[in-house]
């Protein structure tokens, strides 16, 4: 399901940057148990006449000796009002990198990738969602130095 | 030529008021309108305090979180500091020595165990992060640098503010009629 690949690079200092592929399986709209690996149970109707669009996001959380709490979204992606709600995504690449503030992904057993959203609404509040499924994937104690991505 | 004459009877019944309004009605006016005054400020003053934000409405000035936010959206933020900064969430924050706010989202944190905490932030519509936008040598934003996180908004109301200030002449005219008007009205 995910592949991880640590390279020990960074354009200020150095420090840490995963590598991580995921796929994504969720059906926003009815909540009905798909494939897992992210699914929703919650959304009855998300998207109603005041909805204009859901901005999802992927993040991964972790924690490390430097800092006590880290998020990095990993992933994004638009969803307008009218556009399929079910994602089926396979084999995606993070879209922007995953560095670490240091050098705390190297043998950190447990980040957390969950999906999360923010409702946009015509006019209104705009509430953050989180998905009802998460995935902890751990990273290797070694670092590869291949730039095979 | 009978519809001009009216007319011209209605404005001199009009500044006949006027001139009938003796100095006291005159004071009573001026008071009125600073009462206003300081109702609407107190009002600002008070959301402050709820909110927690220096600046608790602010208008969106730029295309950079389309299809979210449109030039001209109004923005209700709140900034308390109970409330973790997190990523998703929509940050309003102003670089150092610039006085434009931006409003962009949370894409990284970095938070240590006493809750200092740095994050980085990114526009829906924008290739890049905001790395590019910060001070030289700036790599992160830091909870002193917020002016609030956006939790509700109301499209396309802000637009007077933008037109007020590209026109100044447009913003002076709304205030002199203003002014104008709540002098003059009687009640």
């Amino acid at each position: 399901l995910r592949k991880n690949v640590e390279d020990f690079t960074g354009p200020r200092e150095r420090s840490d940057l995963g590598f991580v592929t995921f796929d994504i399986t969720a059906d926003i709209l009815n909540g009905k148990n798909g494939f897992p690996t992210f699914l929703n149970k919650n959304a009855l109707i998300i998207f109603d006449w005041n909805v204009k669009q859901l901005f999802l996001y992927l993040s991964a959380e972790y924690s490390t000796k430097n800092n006590a709490l880290n998020q990095v979204v990993l992933w994004d992606k638009i969803m307008l009002r009218g556009d399929n709600p079910r994602l089926s995504l396979k084999d995606m690449k993070s879209k922007y990198f995953f560095f670490d503030d240091g050098n705390g992904l190297k043998g950190n057993r447990n980040i957390t990738l969950t999906l999360s959203w923010n409702v946009v609404p015509n006019a209104g509040i705009l509430p953050l969602v989180t998905g009802s499924g998460r995935v902890s994937v751990p990273f290797p104690d070694t670092y590869e130095t291949t730039k095979s991505y | 030529l009978e519809a001009a004459a009216a007319a011209a009877m209605l404005s001199l019944d009009f500044l006949d008021d006027v001139r009938r309004m003796n100095k006291r009605q005159l004071y009573y006016q001026v008071l009125n309108f600073g009462m206003i005054v300081s109702s609407a400020l107190m009002i600002w003053k008070g959301l402050m305090v709820v909110t927690g934000s220096e600046s608790p409405i602010v208008v969106v000035l730029s295309g950079s979180m389309e299809p979210a936010f449109h030039r001209g959206d109004l923005l209700f933020l709140t900034n308390r500091i109970e409330d973790p900064i997190r990523v998703g969430e929509i940050v309003v924050f102003r670089i150092e020595g610039r006085e434009i706010p931006i409003v962009h989202r949370v894409l990284k944190i970095h938070e240590k165990q006493n809750g200092d905490i740095k994050f980085l932030t990114k526009g829906d519509n924008n290739a890049v992060d905001d790395r590019g936008l910060y001070k030289r040598g700036q790599h992160w934003l830091e909870k002193k640098d917020v002016v609030g996180r956006a939790r509700g908004f109301v499209p396309y109301i802000g637009i007077v503010t933008i037109l007020m200030n590209d026109y100044p002449k447009f913003k002076y005219a709304v205030l002199f009629l203003l002014g104008l008007f709540v002098l003059v009205h009687r009640e």
